[in-house]
């Protein structure tokens, strides 16, 4: 597993640049557009700027879009053009072995993109409490939840055009309705519920509380870590099992 | 085959292998075994079952009948330990096109938990034995198809292997390309590493196996070494009419006393003899497009396998 995860590792850093500020652009840029131009019209949300409600669930986005698109894009050129997972498979590493390390990678690269949008918010002005570090498990929870969606993608997938489902109909409605913009009391129940359990929102309302030492309501708290441990077995597990199917006859 | 060989350790042992994909049966029980130090080669028209034979070795395809044993590890519990101690030259180059040749090297043996001095030191025998020391830093887009070749080749070996698996290894090479990497595997058969070959080359299985397999249909339908092969089944010599095909009674009237064994292509008859036949030597005189060679691999392989092409 770890072989899979230092060799993609190993490519990464020979175009670490490109890489990370494609990964970064959008997060980076909702941040000023919304934070900065909206946020001057907005009154304050939950005893907050405008600026400060979003910041902590741009982090969480950031994770998110760079796993995803890892686990898509890259995963799955790995799995086609490149014939790299064959040549993997060759070797005494098992395909079990190839979708955790895959999924690994996938993390690794969501919480660096996470953990560099996170250190660039005193930029903004959003300074964090030193407790928010404790958040980084949780990002990397969030970045597995999300390249195991991505590799299950990959595993169904013919070509690259598939993915403009899994961006179009998954990632961006999860980047929208999942309460980075707005809080998701503004929603009238039951789909305010929904809402709330989807993947990413769940991350959103720990990204925001750690951020801001809102630990007050403990039980919600561990019901959103239980709930992304939930959603990162789950969603690994079913990766793997889809990865496997493909690639073993 | 000498009391020696029969002595060997067995390394591979398959028995009564089958493979269903879907309706497709594309393995139809099949046997294989090869002892140490061996180069068994398996021949067959594209389709025929080789390559997924190698994948079921590779635990890539999953048999869906028989048995597996490599080095006396039983598949497919013993699926991993036995691929720590494979090389594979595939078909297909998957050779990793972010890397540099040598980092390929380097990555790969990480695969096999080979520590980086090792694999460092390794990578550099290989490079030398293959003849890339000079393209170490290049990118694999950059190599020839020879020196891709060569790199896979490397790779197969860098966990010191105690059974090389070659999927038709000089596929598309030009001839002198070839012979770099057919002097290689004849080195490394010297030093008595034991093969798997799977081949579309006559020539190249004349030279490295020990002993034929020819699969077609996903049935073995012929085995024994190269040489004893083409004697038993189709004799010595051929003699090609270009334009016999219509003076087969004839001819074969005229050759009655004689071993022979005849074939008709299109227009074209073969007569394959067992041992010397005088009369054949004098009616060769009376016909203008007759040519008189000796058997070869090729012959008996089109021979059991039929003239016409396969894929249609």
């Amino acid at each position: 597993m770890f072989q899979v995860w230092y060799r993609n590792l190993k490519v990464w850093l020979k175009h670490l640049q490109a890489s990370l500020i494609g990964n970064l652009g959008q997060p980076f840029l909702f941040l000023l557009a919304m934070g900065y131009g909206l946020g001057k019209s907005v009154p304050e949300i939950e005893g907050m700027t405008y600026l400060q409600f979003i910041a902590p669930g741009l982090v969480a986005s950031a994770v998110m879009y760079s796993s995803a698109f890892e686990a898509t894009y890259g995963s799955y050129t790995r799995l086609s053009t490149q014939g790299t997972f064959e040549a993997i498979l060759m070797t005494p590493i098992s395909v079990y072995e190839l979708a955790l390390g895959e999924i690994m990678w996938g993390a690794t690269k969501g919480l660096v993109a996470g953990l560099i949008m996170l250190l660039t918010l005193p930029l903004f002005g959003v300074f964090p409490l030193v407790s928010y570090v404790s958040v980084i498990p949780i990002l990397f929870l969030e970045g597995a939840i999300f390249a195991s969606m991505g590799l299950i993608m990959t595993a169904i997938a013919t070509n690259y055009d598939f993915f403009n489902y899994f961006t179009s109909l998954v990632i961006t409605p999860f980047f929208l309705f999942s309460g980075i913009f707005f809080s998701l009391d503004a929603i009238t129940s039951p789909l305010k519920e929904a809402l709330s359990v989807m993947p990413l929102a769940n991350v959103v309302i720990l990204s925001r509380n750690l951020c801001y030492g809102k630990v007050g309501n403990v039980e919600e708290m561990l019901f959103e870590v239980i709930l992304t441990i939930i959603f990162t077995l789950f969603f690994g597990a079913l990766a793997t099992y889809l990865l496997k199917k493909r690639l073993i006859q | 085959m000498g009391f020696k060989e029969q002595q060997g350790e067995v390394v591979l042992d398959i028995k009564g292998l089958k493979k269903v994909f879907g309706k497709r049966k594309v393995l139809k029980g099949i046997d294989v075994s090869l002892k140490k130090g061996e180069c068994l080669a398996l021949l067959g028209p594209n389709g025929a079952g080789k390559t997924t034979t190698i994948r079921i070795l590779l635990g890539i395809v999953i048999a869906t009948e028989g048995s597996i044993r490599v080095f006396d590890l039983e598949y497919p519990k013993g699926l991993k330990r036995a691929k720590f101690k494979m090389g594979v030259v595939p078909q297909m180059d998957n050779l990793d096109p972010d890397l540099t040749v040598f980092e390929n090297l380097i990555v790969y043996a990480n695969y096999f938990r080979i520590s980086k001095k090792v694999a460092r030191k390794r990578a550099e025998e290989l490079l030398e034995f293959f003849a890339l020391k000079n393209r170490r830093s290049e990118i694999i887009q950059n190599l020839s198809g020879g020196q891709r070749r060569r790199l896979l080749l490397a790779r197969a070996l860098i966990n010191r292997p105690e059974l090389i698996i070659l999927d038709e290894p000089t596929i598309g090479l030009d001839p002198q390309a070839r012979l770099l990497i057919w002097e290689r595997l004849s080195d490394l058969k010297e030093k008595g590493t034991t093969m798997l070959l799977t081949s579309h080359y006559m020539e190249e299985v004349e030279r490295l196996a020990d002993k034929v397999i020819i699969i077609d249909n996903g049935t073995a339908i012929a085995r024994g070494t190269p040489k004893g092969l083409v004697k038993d089944m189709l004799g010595s010599e051929i003699v090609e009419f270009s334009d016999g095909a219509n003076r087969l009674d004839e001819i074969r009237k005229y050759l009655k006393g004689c071993d022979i064994d005849t074939e008709i292509f299109e227009n074209r008859l073969f007569v394959y003899l067992k041992d010397g036949c005088k009369e054949l030597d004098s009616l060769i005189t009376s016909f203008s497009h007759v040519t008189k060679r000796p058997a070869t691999l090729e012959d008996l392989f089109l021979r059991l396998t039929g003239r016409k092409l396969r894929e249609t």
